[in-house]
């Protein structure tokens, strides 16, 4: 193994961990909101991926244009389904914590069978976009172009909800709201449309990492699901509900991704990842960057 | 101890006794081999989810991961059986031993984490041991285990003709999984883990070993799971990691306590009758051309039920529940 071929790798891991930070940081904003995980997560990720799919077989949109398209529609949705389910899952006064996991669990099924029944459980991918299967060569590493882009719009993204959560009016309402959500309703916010919207924001982000994994990724019903873990273990790694836990989470998990494909056989390159969340939360229970 | 508590637990005990008499005459009326096949699925998830119950439904540490154990019954067994010729009966009890220490020095690590970084490190764990059952050449790597097929034995736990032996056990399991829950339930370690899940604080500083107390239900719920899954490698013949340490089966395992009332001595139980035939008929009427309708129906039913009946469905089975449901402005009035 040359020193070439290690750094070449690992510059595709920090790539990849930069789409996987843009993958979870949904997860992490509406968790730092509410405290629930959207065990459906993987399942907006999976729709996010069609949706570009279809709007390219159909109205030839490249991914890259449709990526705001998809994330404004996995906005609404996002927003749907906290008005539909997670409102009155949060409201139950027995087993709480179990109502949410199962609640977006049962969520995930439909998704899924949903998926499976409209567009079959056949593998699908988005054929002669403008970046797919292009690489790029800095400084004698090549890149993949698709990847790459992802990286920046990942980057890009993690920049804008960072100004977006710091400068404006609803940023703030949802900063006050994950302090102290009784208190923001003396102060005349509405708790139900901060969550539906901070709801809809996770799925935007989720979204747009969808639009950019449908260029170089297959698309099947199932597709969510191994993505979910990894999303989860990178919103833990970082830290519940630190946004930008996520963004260094999702980097480190790139990273050993990366690394554990290099010694172990490539079936096992996720044990590494696995191995990481464990190794961090014993050491410190709350994950990198979370709080106490 | 109150009396009333005394009364409802002698009939409990009575109510399982009849429950499981009744259930033992069922197969001399039913000999459908599908029906029977649905009971024998039914009354074995029931078990496990009984003993998924105990770690996380009585001492509310919620394993998304137990397929891990599931998973290790069912290659201890197939394992010792194919390589040593060694009995499953022996592997069984092998399976559950290893089972239990495992849980027990992965509980070490684990029972410092909390809420979701508990939940997660659980389901993280299970995969590990997928994955590592999926590269392990000697255990039969991605390709899995077939038991050879030695004609009907319950020396050997083979019947290839038969659903009954399978359905006999299957009902023992589950009784024996009912009867230590009840037993726990009313034991020291009963008090404690519902003292550990409403407060381990309050229940540290009250004298309650709350680590010990999470060890020993970690210890009990592994090793009931791993004897179920060395009955369902007998069962099916075949074994390889998908098939036996997939994340969906943590996930049935949970899910009818969770319908069924989390934390209850009937709730797995009552979630396994409704929801593996439900399942299972689902599956093969509509689902049958793979389109996914059962996985919807499926899901629905799991969103529907969390959120209109949060404690579970068994609340319904009492007096109280019945009332409450029929005239819910007038509970004084049955009280």
């Amino acid at each position: 193994m040359t020193a070439e071929t290690i750094i070449q790798s690992l510059a595709s891991g920090l790539l990849m961990g930069l789409l996987y930070g843009l993958i979870a940081v949904g997860l992490a904003l509406i968790f730092g909101l509410m405290d629930v995980v959207n065990f459906a997560h993987g399942e907006f990720l999976m729709i996010a991926m069609y949706a570009t799919f279809f709007l390219f077989v159909f109205f030839a949109i490249d991914p890259l244009l449709s990526a705001p398209l998809v994330a404004a529609a996995l906005f609404v949705f996002g927003a749907v389904v906290y008005l539909l389910i997670v409102r009155f899952a949060v409201r139950a006064k027995a087993n709480a914590g179990m109502v949410q996991i199962f609640s977006t669990f049962g969520l995930a099924i439909v998704m899924r069978g949903l998926a499976q029944y409209f567009f079959t459980p056949d593998y699908r991918s988005v054929t002669h976009s403008w970046l797919g299967g292009k690489t790029v060569s800095v400084a004698g590493i090549y890149l993949p172009v698709p990847q790459l882009i992802g990286a920046l719009v990942a980057i890009a993204a993690f920049g804008a909800l960072y100004l977006f959560i710091n400068r404006t009016d609803f940023g703030r309402a949802l900063e006050a709201t994950r302090e102290d959500a009784g208190a923001v309703a003396l102060v005349g916010i509405d708790k139900n449309k901060v969550f539906a919207l901070g709801w809809g924001l996770g799925a935007a982000l989720v979204g747009l990492a969808g639009a950019v994994m449908a260029i170089f990724f297959y698309i099947y019903p199932d597709v969510g699901a191994s993505f979910a873990l990894i999303a989860y273990v990178t919103v833990a790694l970082g830290g519940f509900g630190s946004v930008f836990g996520a963004f260094a989470g999702g980097i480190i998990v790139g990273l050993v991704e990366a690394t554990t494909a290099m010694l172990l056989p490539p079936s096992l390159k996720a044990v590494g990842i696995y191995a990481v969340y464990l190794l961090v939360v014993f050491i410190r229970p709350r994950g990198l960057f979370g709080s106490m | 101890m109150d009396t009333a508590f005394a009364e409802r637990r002698r009939r409990d005990l009575l109510v399982a006794v009849v429950l499981a008499a009744i259930a033992a005459t069922v197969p001399l009326f039913v000999k459908d081999v599908y029906v029977q096949n649905i009971m024998v699925l039914t009354l074995m998830w029931g078990a496990l989810s009984q003993s998924w119950n105990i770690l996380s439904g009585y001492c509310g540490q919620i394993s998304l991961g137990h397929a891990l154990y599931f998973g290790l019954g069912a290659y201890t067994t197939a394992l010792l059986f194919t390589k040593f010729g060694v009995l499953p009966w022996f592997g069984m009890l092998g399976g559950g031993v290893i089972s239990a220490l495992i849980a027990m020095a992965l509980g070490y690590p684990c029972f410092r984490l909390r809420g979701h970084y508990f939940v997660i490190a659980t389901i993280v764990i299970a995969e590990i041991g997928l994955l590592l059952f999926h590269n392990w050449d000697w255990a039969g790597a991605a390709m899995g285990i077939e038991i050879p097929a030695r004609g009907d034995s319950w020396l050997k736990f083979q019947f290839p003709r038969s659903k009954l032996p399978y359905f006999y056990f299957a009902l023992a399991l589950a009784c024996v999984a009912w009867f230590v829950t009840w037993w726990l339930e009313d034991s020291k370690w009963g008090y404690w883990w519902r003292a550990v899940k409403d407060n381990p604080e309050a229940a540290e500083s009250l004298g309650v070993d709350v680590f010990n107390s999470k060890m020993g239900a970690a210890a009990v719920s592994a090793f009931l799971v791993a004897i179920g899954g060395s009955f369902y490698a007998q069962f099916v013949y075949f074994i390889d990691p998908e098939s036996v340490m997939g994340f969906q089966f943590s996930l049935l395992m949970a899910l009818p306590a969770v319908l069924g009332g989390i934390g209850t001595l009937w709730g797995p139980m009552l979630g396994a009758v409704i929801l593996i035939p439900l399942t299972e008929l689902t599956r093969s009427y509509v689902g049958g051309s793979g389109r996914g309708v059962d996985l919807i129906v499926y899901g629905g039913l799991i969103i529907a039920i969390s959120l209109a009946r949060p404690q579970g469905l068994i609340g319904l089975f009492s007096f109280k529940g019945l009332a409450g449901v029929f005239a819910p402005k007038r509970k004084e009035a049955v009280r």
